[in-house]
């Protein structure tokens, strides 16, 4: 949007403008509360809808999954491979399920797809990598920052 | 001691106290910056950040050095150090105190006292572009000879009014040295009761004061005039291909030159090595005798040199995260229809104002 | 000594301005020559004419120099000598042998003892370089200073309406 301003005398001679602006920022460098959170000592406080690392839930260290095959489908990144098996108890269960977390957008769309309540988003979201990681079963079902 | 030796002791000083500057003033821009951001800063390594500058020139010598294939060799290799020698060449002639009497032998606490004064130091500075120019020449690179061609311009159109500005100081203490000047800056300009007005530059040429500040904001190329650089416009103008310590020798220069300005500035505006108010009683309250009276007078006459050119270099920071900057055509319209009259309406005031006698 | 020095350094980089094919080279030769006349100044006691020199000839005069080079980018071929014909050639041999033969026949009777009032002590007495040459600009010699600054009043009216007519005709 083009914003006229009025520019008297004073404004085209500059100097009382400059010394306005030099007081504003003295201002802030003194006065004002600083914005910086110090990383590793302090962490910004996240609402409970953030998404971020996936988990799959256990109930008595079995995963809920049943391999159902709907959060790849679902899945708009096409990040979640499962490799769908069977149980001596005649269940379907996943015998790979593996995510590939460098592909994936957290859109939270697996979360909302399962029907078992199985894969969810934790609030984590310190996962920078040195390299390329996909993150299997084994990682998945330890619980980890659960909501 | 002769007088060489003391030359030398001197030359040590200023060389050793100027390279200090230049971590310091990293540390105040960029911590400064952060604080007017509403930022923290950097305050990591050592106090309140402080050696984040060691770790910083630690990283500039051991990075690796690439001299780009397209350059021209010799002139991409002298330009750094043209930029730099200017630099530290002109503080010799700026006094940081006054002279003390040792053995009947007159000390100066000033490298040279010569007889050109202010002159030199425009002569030395003005040296100071060509090796902006070099470097945007000789990195074979447009954004980089952009970026020179511009500081040039920039400068030579600068250069005027600063020379101008200082006329008036100039034709008020009839004398182009700096000594001279910071001495006959001691003298009282108004009594008001029992606070006596010394005759500091900034009383008796407050115009002149702010066209030379401008001008040196210019010349250095700080914001709001870092035309040579910019970052959406022309990359990073002229350093463009330099890299690791070579980089580092032109954000030296430019500190360095920095704290010439600041240093010209208090020198001819704001009495040099005068003491500032308050002082005085300091001195005199230590009740120090003989000789070591006139130590302790030198001390607080470099320490309050010290304050007003440190103040100045705050102000160079203080403006640089203030002001936004100023187009190109703004910058030479600035220069040229601004400055260049005011500065020349300054001599013709300073010249009536010295013809009736009031200063 | 120090005479010497400098000297050796303008005639090499004189030398160097005339043999490199690239003008910015040869331009940045120039300056150093001028350095080293400004240095041949201070080392006679002449400390305002070496900053003078410094201040205009290096300081504005050759910047200006290598902007206009750098803005037209001057090309090479220009500067081949191979391409300038013979008459030329020889004429200007001709003329540089009769200037330096007039210099050294001029020259030959000189005295190298200063000569006049204007001593070495007498200027330090009477408060330096800079105060006496100013002195005397403005007392002495005040007519030639002010036709001088006439003159280039002249040249900057001059500059000023070329480049308004020149603006005229584009628009």
């Amino acid at each position: 949007m083009l914003v006229t301003r009025k520019t008297g005398f004073l404004q085209k001679g500059y100097m009382i403008e400059v010394f306005k602006g030099l007081f504003i920022t003295m201002k802030h460098f003194f006065f004002s509360k600083k914005v910086t959170i110090q990383f590793p000592e302090e962490r910004r406080e996240y609402s409970n809808r953030f998404r971020g690392l996936h988990y799959i839930k256990a109930v008595n260290g079995v995963e809920n999954c049943t391999a159902c095959m709907l959060c790849p489908t679902v899945c708009p990144a096409e990040c979640i491979h499962i490799v769908a098996g069977e149980r001596d108890d005649k269940e379907k269960y996943p015998v790979k399920f593996e995510i590939d977390v460098l592909r994936c957008c957290f859109c939270g769309m697996c979360e909302e797809a399962c029907p078992k309540d199985a894969i969810k988003l934790s609030n984590i979201y310190e996962m920078s990598i040195r390299e390329r990681r996909v993150y299997d079963k084994d990682f998945l079902v330890e619980q980890r920052g659960s909501k | 001691m002769s007088e060489m030796s003391w030359t030398l002791i001197k030359f040590g000083l200023v060389l050793v106290g100027l390279l200090q500057v230049v971590p310091i003033m990293l540390w105040v821009e960029r911590r400064g910056s952060a604080l007017m951001q509403n930022r923290l800063g950097p305050n990591r390594i050592g106090p309140l950040g402080l050696f984040h500058a060691i770790c910083d020139t630690v990283k500039f010598i051991f990075k690796e050095d690439p001299i780009p294939s397209h350059v021209d060799r010799f002139y991409y290799l002298l330009a750094p150090i043209v930029c730099v020698i200017p630099a530290f060449m002109t503080f010799a002639v700026i006094p940081f105190a006054s002279s003390i009497t040792i053995d009947g032998q007159v000390i100066n606490f000033q490298v040279a006292d010569l007889n050109v004064g202010i002159l030199y130091i425009f002569a030395i500075a003005s040296l100071g572009v060509y090796g902006i120019m070099m470097a945007g020449w000789a990195s074979n690179n447009k954004y980089a000879l952009l970026g020179s061609v511009r500081s040039s311009a920039q400068m030579i159109s600068y250069e005027i009014s600063m020379a101008l500005s200082i006329v008036g100081i100039l034709m008020i203490y009839s004398s182009v040295k700096l000594g001279d000047i910071a001495r006959l800056q001691g003298e009282t300009l108004v009594q008001l009761g029992s606070v006596a007005i010394p005759k500091w530059g900034i009383f008796v040429q407050p115009l002149g004061l702010i066209i030379f500040t401008t001008a040196a904001f210019a010349e250095t190329n700080r914001l709001p005039f870092d035309l040579p650089e910019g970052e959406s416009e022309i990359v990073a103008g002229y350093h463009l291909e330099y890299g690791s310590m070579k980089f580092a020798l032109f954000m030296m220069a430019e500190y360095l030159n920095m704290t010439v300005a600041s240093a010209v500035i208090s020198t001819l505006f704001f009495g040099g090595w005068q003491l500032l108010p308050g002082m005085q009683f300091a001195l005199d309250a230590l009740a120090f005798d003989g000789m070591n009276r006139e130590w302790a007078r030198i001390a607080f006459e470099v320490m309050s040199f010290t304050i007003k050119v440190a103040f100045f270099m705050w102000v160079f920071v203080w403006v640089r995260w203030t002001l936004p900057r100023f187009r190109y055509d703004q910058l030479m319209s600035l220069g040229w229809k601004g400055m260049l009259p005011l500065s020349l309406l300054n001599i013709v005031i300073t010249a009536g104002l010295i013809a009736l006698g009031v200063i | 000594m120090t005479f010497y020095i400098f000297a050796v350094i303008a005639v090499v980089f004189a030398l160097t301005l005339i043999f490199k094919k690239n003008p910015v080279s040869s331009a940045f030769s120039l300056i150093v020559v001028f350095l080293s006349f400004a240095g041949i100044y201070a080392v006679l006691g002449a400390h305002l004419i070496a900053a003078m020199q410094i201040i205009v000839y290096t300081g504005a005069i050759m910047v200006l120099f290598i902007f206009v080079i750098m803005l037209l980018s001057a090309d090479v071929p220009d500067l081949d000598y191979s391409r300038t014909s013979k008459t030329t050639k020889i004429t200007a041999l001709i003329g540089g042998l009769t200037l330096w033969g007039i210099l050294t026949w001029m020259f030959k009777g000189a005295e190298l003892t200063k000569t006049g009032t204007h001593t070495e002590e007498w200027i330090t007495q009477s408060g330096g370089n800079t105060q006496v040459l100013s002195e005397l600009l403005f007392s002495e010699y005040i007519l030639p200073f002010e036709l001088t600054s006439i003159l280039l009043l002249a040249a900057i009216i001059g500059a000023v309406a070329i480049a308004k007519r020149k603006r005229g005709k584009k628009t």
